[in-house]
């Protein structure tokens, strides 16, 4: 790999690299001959594989990012944390209700939440963790949904938290009983479900299995993406 | 509408929402509105403010600190935090006192709330609803009654975390009035019992319910012998540990006759004829409506 940037050093698990100082700490690692075999996924900041912990030179500030989004800094001292160690509880939807009694009957621990808002602070998606592990603390499912809306479960709350809750396990939760019990279901989902089952896009999906592999890359390239839809 | 910042806690809003509603309508009638910060998070409960656990202080601050901004952003009208749940108001209130007595605690405090969108000044003040009723004054509670409590004969329960530690309580100590004063400007008859403060046993319930269950018995049968018909709290926890643990009562002390136990907004509630929703005397346990109806205050 050629880089002609300025190098700076940084400590990838305790041992010294110098890496051009404009890479993200992924391809720094990379850069400096590590090989990812878990703890990288999209490389674009939105799957959560790739939680990081680092201090910064000079402060004693435990900081947490994404690999693939965290610009490297000199006299930055780096570690992965490729899965953060929790117990996935199961449970029937259809059986549990939207209210603090079914919290805490998977995730009792979220009684001891400090409001410390170190969650918070972990979160590489800004979301307020300390905020929705609070709401669904006292039973605001509506709350908890929609402020850990952006939750990649990437574990860095979880890994920081004193009171060694789960928030990402603990949201994931009020989601579901969110979507099934409050939000319900989607109009337009259950329109199209309709629509695939009354064969309205057979003949579509015929076409796409029995095109060329230069058919579908012309589609795929010049396909029309509306944003705004 | 006078605007107030309102803290429910975590109980009104699950096992005690009877209280929450009947406090939200009862303050309205009074030309109260109560404005519940938009962000709350658990007010941390008593059992957190051990002498050197600094660590706990962070969740009443982060409520008072919440309450400060509505104040900051104009959204209420004074400085006041209004609670209801006894723990809450205990909480917060020695929680403040710590945070504007004790610099080095403070400076600890907000070192961990580093980084935050604001910081907490001390400034607001914890409050209990009953507190801010005696302030307004019983006349104008008494005016806003439509159907006076007449014939009710009301046992006032204050428990132990409304009046202690000494120095936080919202009445004195040991010879407390402000519950009995409502409850005259609501007409109803009031009856003084010794064991209005005793602890109703807390969170032995959880545990030890043997220990409710003869401290329960205690506290009920005292209001009995004294004439009461219903007792009247201002927290959840005594409201479980006194009323749905009679049935524990009834295990340990067969011969004993349950009686009514409700949020002293209930009948605020009742008395300013607020009608069902406010009331929401369904939730109780025993089911106070007989006996409201048999006083001829409640429709059959």
């Amino acid at each position: 790999m050629e880089n002609n940037s300025e190098k700076i050093t940084i400590y990838v698990m305790g041992k010294k690299h110098m890496v051009p100082e404009d890479l993200t700490i992924m391809k720094a690692m990379e850069y400096s001959g590590h090989q990812f075999t878990r703890g990288a996924g999209c490389r674009g900041g939105y799957c959560g594989a790739c939680a990081t912990l680092y201090r910064k030179k000079g402060s004693y500030k435990l900081e947490g990012a994404l690999a693939c989004q965290k610009i490297v800094e000199d006299g930055m001292y780096i570690a992965q944390i490729p899965f953060s160690p929790a117990e996935k509880k199961t449970y029937i939807l259809d059986e549990i209700k939207p209210e603090a009694a079914t919290i805490l009957e998977y995730y009792p621990e979220v009684s001891r939440c400090l409001a410390c808002n170190t969650c918070t602070k972990a979160c590489p998606q800004d979301i307020m963790v300390m905020d929705y592990v609070q709401a669904s603390l006292r039973g605001d499912i509506t709350q908890a949904a929609k402020l850990s809306f952006d939750c990649i479960s990437c574990g860095l709350c979880a890994v920081r938290c004193p009171a060694e809750i789960v928030p990402y396990n603990v949201s994931q939760l009020a989601r579901r009983l969110y979507a099934k019990y409050i939000d319900g279901p989607s109009e337009h989902v259950l329109e199209r479900v309709k629509e695939v089952e009354e064969g309205v896009y057979d003949q579509d999906i015929k076409e796409l299995m029995t095109a060329s592999k230069e058919t579908l890359a012309e589609r795929y390239n010049t396909r029309e993406i509306d944003l705004n839809e | 509408m006078t605007k107030l910042a309102y803290y429910p806690g975590c109980t009104l809003k699950t096992t005690a929402k009877n209280f929450d509603d009947s406090t939200v309508a009862s303050a309205k009638a009074l030309g109260i509105e109560l404005v519940e910060p938009e962000r709350w998070n658990c007010c941390g409960t008593v059992h957190a403010l051990a002498k050197d656990d600094v660590m706990h202080h962070l969740a009443p601050v982060r409520n008072m600190l919440r309450v400060q901004e509505m104040n900051s952003e104009g959204q209420v009208d004074s400085k006041e935090m209004i609670t209801l749940c006894a723990m809450c108001y205990n909480t917060l209130k020695r929680s403040n006192q710590t945070f504007n007595e004790d610099s080095d605690k403070k400076q600890k405090i907000q070192d961990i709330m580093f980084k935050e969108e604001a910081t907490y000044s001390g400034s607001v003040e914890v409050k209990h609803f009953l507190e801010t009723l005696k302030e307004m004054g019983w006349d104008k509670v008494k005016e806003a009654v439509k159907t006076p409590l007449t014939g009710l004969k009301v046992a006032p329960y204050y428990g132990c975390l409304l009046l202690r530690p000494r120095g936080i309580g919202i009445d004195d100590t040991d010879n407390p009035r402000i519950i009995e004063d409502l409850f005259e400007a609501l007409g109803a008859e009031v009856v003084n019992f010794a064991y209005k403060q005793k602890c109703c046993g807390s969170y032995n319930t959880v545990h030890m319910k043997e220990v409710v269950g003869d401290l329960a018995h205690k506290i009920l049968k005292q209001a009995k012998d004294g004439g009461a018909d219903i007792l009247a709290t201002a927290c959840p926890l005594c409201e479980y540990n006194l009323g749905p643990r009679q049935e524990q009562v009834k295990v340990q002390y067969p011969s004993f006759d349950s009686i009514p136990v409700v949020y002293f907004t209930q009948l605020m509630s009742l008395a300013f004829g607020l009608g069902d929703e406010a009331m929401a005397f369904e939730a109780n346990r025993p089911d106070p409506r007989p006996l409201l109806r048999e006083k001829g205050l409640l429709e059959e």
